[in-house]
């Protein structure tokens, strides 16, 4: 088993003569908070499939969490979480209704299902609407009760696809805050975001462009390496070669 | 407003509109004037699309007037759909049409023809022209958005509304789209844009922060960075969540969030200058075994104004 909690070595995924991901290699530490960005189109949803094994790589090899994505796909989606933005709770169940539903699939005794959602229900403060229709809950505690259901069956490495987009700016801390404290307690997370702050909050971070890993490191080094002041700038660069690389927020 | 701007394009006044429970716009007024490129920036679940129906003539509020180029979007709902160019949130072209008969399709249901107006979207158009023959449905999001803007336009609005046309979007292509909108606006077209994205503020004339269905502010972007009105300090070091959970600890403190890599500090003291809060935090830190912090003044950025604001409305709201 190896030690990195994701090693990806040469991933390659082809749709007919399209070559999604192309060669790809790198790795998460256990208990990293992984920023993975790129442009629309240049790969990551390929990318987030294969590493959940819901598509199979055409060659090369992931492993998760000790589990090769392509041959132990049951056994990985055990050891994992997943969250996006636009599908994860039922918004017609309740928020326990949610957890009981998700804690069944995951194989969740009722008694430890009952424990954990009075948990959850305790610390993310949602008590008052426990037994409200999802739907009827402001969009932002629907995020921050989805990511806590991801981590219900408390997977080591937890894929997180734009799971603040559209979050109002506290709501949005608040939730990175939750993605912190998932991290230090040794949880990996590998997450996207089209909001270039976020991208500082990482660890470290990955910018795809057209099926390859364009740059990898921490803001820093990547800041260093490439001569730019924000990842904003770093992003364009890449993803634009030859394009000029304005100030931030340059005013129209 | 400037006097740039005398010339009203929209003038809202007390408008109100709820689903059910939901209140989605709670007694809402607002001024745009003609020429102007006017951001409403807020979160999902703000009012945003509520307030963009309605001025587009496709929901009637429950109170309160909405008047756009001089007329009542209510009574004269007719006049306006000519002179209003809309582009929803949610791609709303036929996938099964292709990237020309779309354009063709909403072309004639405005009386015009494509080949008339042509001059008039040229610009946008020359980038999905080599795809003139492929189905909606197969192009990729960032042309997709430019046809669905070309088809608002097709018929000469003279106001154009866009809801977050740039949600979900990667950070290039909202670059270029912002770049777009800027040309649209040197040509004199009145635009009005709503975005989740609180740095697109800086691209706008004039924004309107908006949450809850209420206005937390209305002006330029730099008039309303300039309300921020008490000491923001900047905090850096490498231990972020440590350093974020210390800061917490710190007597006075008064908010603490992250900005990027930065975390943006503010104290509880109105008496205390920037200068002596940053040697206290230095101080704190260094007892706090942080030898690698750097502490310093920031300026505000329109998202720690929202976040001020936000705070104010929710504390005062029973």
């Amino acid at each position: 088993m190896s030690a990195a909690a994701i090693a990806v070595r040469d991933l390659t995924r082809t749709f007919g003569t399209f070559t999604a991901v192309n060669h790809v290699s790198f790795e998460v530490h256990p208990g990293e908070v992984f920023g993975f960005l790129g442009a629309n189109g240049a790969g990551k949803t390929t990318a987030i499939r294969m590493l959940t094994g819901l598509l199979a790589p055409t060659s090369g090899s992931a492993v998760v969490a000790g589990y090769d994505v392509a041959r132990d796909t049951d056994a990985l989606k055990q050891v994992i979480g997943y969250m996006s933005q636009r599908f994860s709770l039922y918004e017609d169940l309740t928020p326990r209704e949610n957890v009981r539903l998700y804690g069944g699939i995951y194989g969740l005794s009722l008694g430890e299902i009952r424990t954990r959602s009075d948990q959850m229900m305790e610390r993310l403060g949602l008590q008052a609407v426990a037994k409200r229709r999802v739907s009827e809950l402001p969009f932002g505690w629907r995020q921050k009760l989805a990511f806590s259901i991801a981590l219900l069956h408390e997977p080591r490495v937890v894929f997180l696809d734009e799971p603040t987009s559209g979050v109002d700016p506290v709501t949005r801390r608040q939730f990175w805050e939750l993605i912190y404290e998932a991290a230090s307690r040794g949880i990996t997370v590998l997450v996207t975001t089209h909001y270039m702050d976020e991208a500082e909050y990482c660890d470290r971070l990955s910018i795809m462009v057209d099926g390859r890993i364009g740059a990898i490191g921490t803001t820093q080094s990547l800041k260093r390496e490439f001569d730019v002041a924000t990842i904003d700038d770093l992003f364009v660069k890449l993803v634009r070669p030859g394009a000029s690389v304005p100030s931030a927020g340059a005013p129209a | 407003m400037s006097d740039a701007y005398r010339v009203p394009a929209i003038q809202v006044t007390g408008l109100s509109k709820s689903f059910g429970s939901t209140i989605a716009l709670d007694a809402l007024s607002l001024d745009i004037g003609r020429g102007e490129l006017f951001g409403l920036i807020g979160p999902d679940g703000a009012g945003k699309t509520t307030l963009i129906r309605i001025l587009v003539t496709l929901l009637r509020p429950d109170a309160g007037q909405a008047i756009v180029l001089g007329r009542d979007v209510v009574s004269r709902f007719r006049e306006l759909r000519n002179l209003v160019g809309y582009m929803p949130g949610r791609f709303s072209l036929y996938p099964d049409l292709s990237v020309a008969e779309n354009l063709r399709f909403f072309a004639s249901v405005f009386g015009t023809s494509v080949e008339a107006e042509m001059a008039n979207i040229a610009a946008i158009y020359r980038q999905i022209e080599p795809f003139a023959t492929r189905r909606a449905r197969d192009l990729s999001g960032g042309m997709k958005q430019k046809l669905a803007l070309c088809c608002a336009l097709v018929h000469r609005p003279e106001i154009l509304f866009l809801d977050e046309p740039t949600t979900g979007v990667d950070a290039v292509s909202r670059r270029e789209f912002w770049d777009l909108l800027g040309e649209l606006r040197q040509g004199g077209l009145t635009v009005f844009v709503s975005t989740p994205y609180m740095d697109e503020a800086t691209r706008c004339d004039r924004v309107a922060l908006i949450h809850g269905g209420r206005l937390l502010a209305v002006d330029a972007p730099a008039a309303i960075i300039a309300t921020f009105d008490r000491p923001l300090i900047g905090v850096r070091a490498a231990a972020r969540y440590r350093l974020l959970q210390t800061l917490r600890t710190f007597p006075t403190h008064r908010t603490v969030q992250p900005f990027g890599e930065t975390l943006h500090y503010t104290d509880r003291r109105d008496d205390v200058d920037s200068a002596r809060l940053q040697q206290e935090l230095a101080g704190f830190l260094h007892q706090h075994q942080f030898d690698d912090v750097w502490v310093g003044p920031v300026t505000p950025t329109v998202e720690d104004v929202f976040m001020e604001r936000m705070g104010k409305a929710q504390g005062a709201t029973p």
